[in-house]
């Protein structure tokens, strides 16, 4: 049988997929409200710092980072391919690697809040 | 495998020639937002851990009007994704009770309904309403 890497890099974009299907229409509603000057209470700082700074939230934000990122990388990648391009493996290393990255800089940022 | 593969020449001109492809294709650019709004948490998480003054600048950027012409096509396009998500989910899950199989809008309409129950929520935590 050929060994693949798929269900590796499947298993976090059906996550990430599910996860940001539910979740990341509300999320963008609460910034965009903040945008419009009408923030929520939440987003005040001493609020958001103590939420933020409990370790269960930053575990869970840390998660939906990555499964967020991963899921568009993910995607992203596909897309490429879909629009002609054929370096697929230099692209996947590129949008694999970005979302990893993103995803240490979040979790240095957690542990410093 | 050969030495020298025969690579099909390929455009992106496909995506006009049918509205499936097209509404596919839309779908598939909503991972666009979606990373970039993900991205602007990992920045806004970067200005909470400098402080107050750094979190009330980024709150004050927000309010520029690139900034919410960005929100509004992201939120349209993480809503269009959820709705082609959850619309697959009966081909994805298929759940079967005895002999039948649950049909496909029950299976569907469930995730629309904890997706609203759960967006709701998320506002009302967060202090929305």
């Amino acid at each position: 049988m050929a060994i693949s890497n798929k269900p590796i890099v499947w298993g976090p974009f059906a996550a990430g997929g599910t996860l940001t299907a539910f979740l990341t229409p509300a999320l963008i509603l609460l910034t965009l409200l903040a945008a419009f000057g009408h923030a929520p209470d939440l987003l005040a700082y001493d609020r958001m710092h103590a939420f933020m700074g409990h370790w269960l939230v930053k575990v869970a934000v840390a998660g939906v980072v990555f499964l967020s990122l991963w899921s568009a990388a993910h995607r992203l990648r596909i897309t490429c391919y879909d629009l002609g391009m054929r370096a697929d493996i230099a692209i996947a290393t590129i949008v694999y690697a970005g979302a990893i990255a993103a995803t240490a800089a979040s979790v240095l940022y957690l542990a410093r809040i | 495998m050969s030495r020298k593969p025969y690579v099909r020449e390929m455009t992106s001109e496909w995506i006009f020639r049918h509205p499936r492809y097209l509404r596919y294709m839309t779908r598939e650019f909503s991972c666009l937002f979606i990373g970039a709004w993900t991205l602007m948490l990992v920045c806004a998480l970067a200005r909470l851990s400098e402080g107050p003054e750094a979190w009330a600048s980024f709150l004050a950027g927000l309010k520029s009007p690139l900034i919410i012409a960005f929100h509004v096509v992201a939120l349209a396009f993480a809503v269009y994704h959820s709705i082609t998500w959850f619309n697959l989910t009966p081909k994805a899950l298929p759940l079967q009770i005895g002999e039948q199989f649950v049909p496909d809008a029950a299976i569907s309409g469930a995730h629309f309904a904890a997706w609203a129950a759960l967006s709701i929520a998320v506002l009302y935590l967060a202090g929305a309403f």
